[in-house]
């Protein structure tokens, strides 16, 4: 029964005032009813622009479809026979600028789209409760497939190749695998149980995983190469930049990466529990205006800074970070300083950071990324105080690449150099794909490389065999 | 295929207390493919590993001090000064290290032919102790001066034998060898023989700092193996930022060694500072709970 609603079923959050207080997801999802009821406002267009929008092309009406039926099980079929981790996509993707912007229902006047990263989220909800364990595939091929780094993009490959009958192992820098969605993206927005209950549905293919595991150091490329008949580098765009300005080395200014990891990786905020420390400010000043930025802030709050604000150089209208997380970051508390970027910090008598100088800006003409460019009005500064500033101003290429793996061709930007149609790299048989080649994208568009790689893999693979 | 082959365990072989605070530990792996199998074929002077005792663990960086590849062996001195250090102390032989990963950091430049001081402060001579062999087997023409507070703390100085041309030995209280601090030792060797070709010193920043400025004074390169609080150990989050040449580096993945003249080493000093207080309260609350498990 087609459901003519032009909002998508409403999704009961938890009160800003209580989340702010703890970990806990924003939202505990919908219920069956539900989600029943969102799937009725899909129109199962027969040509479904949803699927154009999405890096992986999952059968978005057919999976929807399943859920009007409500037959679970075969939603969860069709979801996880593109999608190896739908839990995390549903929840993580950037759904308003991929598979929803396309969607048919949502450009009818004044009507939103299909919630389809909710319904997604629901069908893998529900079948990690259900309990599922893939079964192993055969081992179809003699040839073994190295995959350095488990983040989206690697966990990707390697569960493609494994399915496809090739013997994989996947190589960790860190003690735990997931990469981003492991030490980034915080807990309250992707609850890590979730993650691993992901990551180990790929282990159970038969993809062995190597944590503590650096390939370069831990084993030397060359040897890598000399063992395994082709190799993934999935090793992302970690190192974290700084503004550089005057006061950045003062004790508690940190990138947000440190801020994060020590977080979520370390569980800092279970310290002392746990045994790595946090420093948690009484007023924290985050510097950026993206994704990172808002998880910064929001964790900020969560370990009980009393005042949190964004600093960000341009306006509201070109922050990039998504619209969701804007808002519920707002609703929370935190507050936003538009045109405004720090010009120095300021030390205490023992060399804590005390305050932020900051430079108002306007805005000028238009840049290359089609966003006004701001320019600082000469003269406009003011002084914020704070005790804890985190910048968030974007990450560069893996700092080990460079010395581990020489012979790879890099680009100007220090980014991995590939074919586009089958992501090798300058060396025969070594692809890439992820942060790693995009600089800072999306865990979907690293899945969609993930996916591209594995196929250019086996294609090479059959060529040299 | 069956569930895969088990995964390779990194087990405390031995364990000592060789000093008032501070242990020697040798980690070895239970398969070739183990961290400390690899870490021992691959390691060279100067490198180090990040190791963690249990899932609350914080990673701890920890200078490889030797190597022995036909055991799987990686030999590591530490000495307790907090929460994580004080749990590793804790662990006995059989036991199993939870993680334990490298080696990280960029090798040291060992050179060849050349005269060339190390100097060991503390528990740094743990951290000298491969530079000196690896420089001594080089064909270089070695002094080494080892330093501590008192007697007692002057670790490894029987090891450093075989590998020395010249030993001195010193101690602040004059317990053993020479009274005064290794600084003294510098100034004395340097009076004597002049200028070296090239120096290495690690122990305490402070230690690091001043024998840099007689470097300085002398112009030789002098390495140090700086020691900022780290979190990854792999060029991830920027924690471990230390200022050379007023140049902004990455001390886990552009070092751990830097010339001492180039480090601005006041902010190193204050930035270990950085969770003073919050590890004060950790290290509180490991002893209760440590109280209470004894109990
Ligand atoms: C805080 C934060 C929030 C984000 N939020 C979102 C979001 O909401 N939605 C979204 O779509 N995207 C988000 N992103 C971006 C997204 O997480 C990334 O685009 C994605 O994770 C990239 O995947 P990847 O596989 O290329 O690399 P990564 O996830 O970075 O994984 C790379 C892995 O490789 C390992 N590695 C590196 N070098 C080596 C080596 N030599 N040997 C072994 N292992 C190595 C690293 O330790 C790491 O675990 C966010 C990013 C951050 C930092
Ligand atoms: C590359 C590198 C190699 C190292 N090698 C060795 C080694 O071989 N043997 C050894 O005993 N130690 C070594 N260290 C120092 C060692 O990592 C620290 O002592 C350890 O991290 C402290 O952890 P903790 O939890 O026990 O103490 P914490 O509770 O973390 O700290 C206790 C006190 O020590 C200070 N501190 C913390 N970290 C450091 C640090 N990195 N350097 C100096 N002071 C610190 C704190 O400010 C605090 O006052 C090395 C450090 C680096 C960066
Ligand atoms: S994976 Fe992401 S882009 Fe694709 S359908 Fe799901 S939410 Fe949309
Ligand atoms: S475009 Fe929207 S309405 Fe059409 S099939 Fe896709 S989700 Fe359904
Ligand atoms: S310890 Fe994180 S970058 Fe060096």
């Amino acid at each position: 029964m087609l459901n003519r609603s032009k909002q998508k079923t409403k999704l009961i959050e938890r009160a800003p005032e209580e989340r702010r207080k703890d970990f806990l997801e924003v939202n505990d999802g919908y219920s069956l009813t539900e989600a029943v009821s969102e799937a009725d406002r899909c129109l199962q267009c027969r040509n479904a622009p949803c699927i154009q929008g999405c890096p992986v092309a999952i059968d978005i009406p057919g999976f929807i479809k399943a859920i009007q039926e409500k037959d679970l099980e075969r939603s969860w079929e069709i979801l996880y026979a593109t999608n190896r981790l739908p839990a995390i996509c549903g929840r993580v993707c950037p759904q308003e600028k991929q598979c929803e912007e396309r969607c048919t229902v949502g450009k009818i006047k004044n009507s939103e789209p299909v919630a389809i990263g909710r319904l997604e989220r629901f069908t893998a909800d529900w079948k990690r409760k259900a309990g599922f364990s893939p079964a192993p595939v055969e081992l179809t091929h003699t040839e073994r497939i190295a995959v350095v780094g488990s983040g989206p993009a690697g966990l990707t490959v390697a569960a493609e190749l494994a399915q496809n009958g090739y013997a994989v192992e996947v190589f960790e820098a860190l003690h735990e695998p997931g990469g981003v969605l492991t030490y980034g993206i915080p807990e309250f927005r992707l609850p890590k149980e979730i993650v691993r209950a992901e990551i180990e549905g790929i282990r159970k293919l038969d993809v062995v995983l190597r944590t503590d595991f650096i390939v370069g150091k831990t084993i030397f490329f060359e040897e890598i190469r000399k063992r395994y008949q082709a190799i993934f580098l999935g090793i992302g765009a970690g190192a974290p930049k700084f503004m550089n300005v005057p006061g950045t080395n003062l004790n508690g200014v940190f990138s947000a990466s440190e801020f994060l990891t020590r977080v979520n990786l370390m569980k800092a905020f279970r310290f002392p529990h746990a045994d790595t420390p946090i420093t948690i400010g009484k007023n924290v000043i985050v510097v950026g205006g993206g994704n990172v930025a808002m998880d910064a802030a929001r964790s900020a709050l969560r370990l009980g800074a009393q005042t949190v604000k964004i600093v960000y150089r341009r306006t509201e209208t070109e922050l990039p970070a998504r619209w969701e997380e804007y808002h519920h970051a707002m609703e929370e508390g935190v507050e936003f300083l538009w045109l405004s970027n720090p010009i120095a910090y300021l030390p205490d008598s023992d060399s804590r950071v005390k305050g932020a100088r900051i430079q108002k800006m306007g805005l000028g003409e238009p840049d290359a990324s089609g966003r006004r460019k701001p320019v600082p009005l000469p003269g406009v500064e003011e002084t914020l105080e704070c005790d804890c500033v985190i910048e968030a101003i974007g990450q560069s290429a893996h700092r080990i690449l460079s010395e581990g793996f020489k012979e790879v061709r890099l680009n100007r930007w220090g980014y991995i150099e590939v074919d586009p149609e089958t992501l090798m790299t300058s060396v025969p048989g070594v692809f890439a794909g992820g942060d790693i080649v995009t600089g800072a994208a999306t865990v979907i568009e690293a899945m969609g490389a993930g996916k591209t790689a594995a196929k250019g893999i086996m294609n090479y693979l059959r060529t040299i065999g | 295929m069956t569930s895969p082959i088990k995964p390779p365990q990194e087990i405390v072989s031995t364990i000592t207390k060789i000093a008032p605070k501070i242990y020697d530990m040798t980690v070895v792996s239970t398969s070739e493919e183990g961290s400390a199998a690899l870490i021992s074929r691959n390691a060279k002077a100067g490198q180090f590993v990040m190791i963690r005792a249990d899932e609350e663990g914080e990673r701890i960086p920890l200078t490889i001090a030797q190597t022995e590849a036909k055991k799987r062996a990686v030999r590591l001195i530490f000495q307790v000064v907090g929460t994580s250090t004080h749990k590793l102390s804790l662990l006995k032989p059989g036991d199993q290290v939870l993680n334990l990963a490298g080696p990280l950091g960029k090798p040291s430049e060992v050179v060849e032919g050349k005269k060339v001081l190390v100097i060991g402060g503390g528990v740094g001579i743990a951290a000298i102790l491969p530079i000196a062999g690896s420089l001594y087997h080089a064909g270089n023409d070695v002094t080494v001066v080892l330093g501590a507070r008192t007697r007692d703390l002057l670790i490894l100085k029987d090891e450093f034998k075989p590998i020395a041309h010249r030993l001195v030995l010193c101690t602040d209280d004059g317990s053993e060898g020479r009274k005064g601090f290794v600084t003294d030792a510098m100034n004395d060797l340097v009076a004597n023989t002049g200028a070296y070709d090239v120096g290495w010193a690690v122990g305490p920043t402070i230690m690091m700092k001043m024998c840099s400025e007689i470097a300085k004074r002398l112009d030789f390169p002098l390495w140090t193996s700086l020691n900022p609080i780290m979190v990854d150990g792999t060029g991830m989050c920027g924690g471990c930022r230390v200022l050379v040449g007023n140049e902004m580096f990455f001390a886990c993945v552009d070092g751990p060694e830097f010339d001492g003249r180039l480090v601005d080493w006041d902010n190193l000093l204050l930035r270990q500072k950085q969770f003073k207080t919050e590890e004060a309260d950790s290290f509180h609350h490991c002893r209760l709970e440590n109280q209470l498990h004894s109990r």
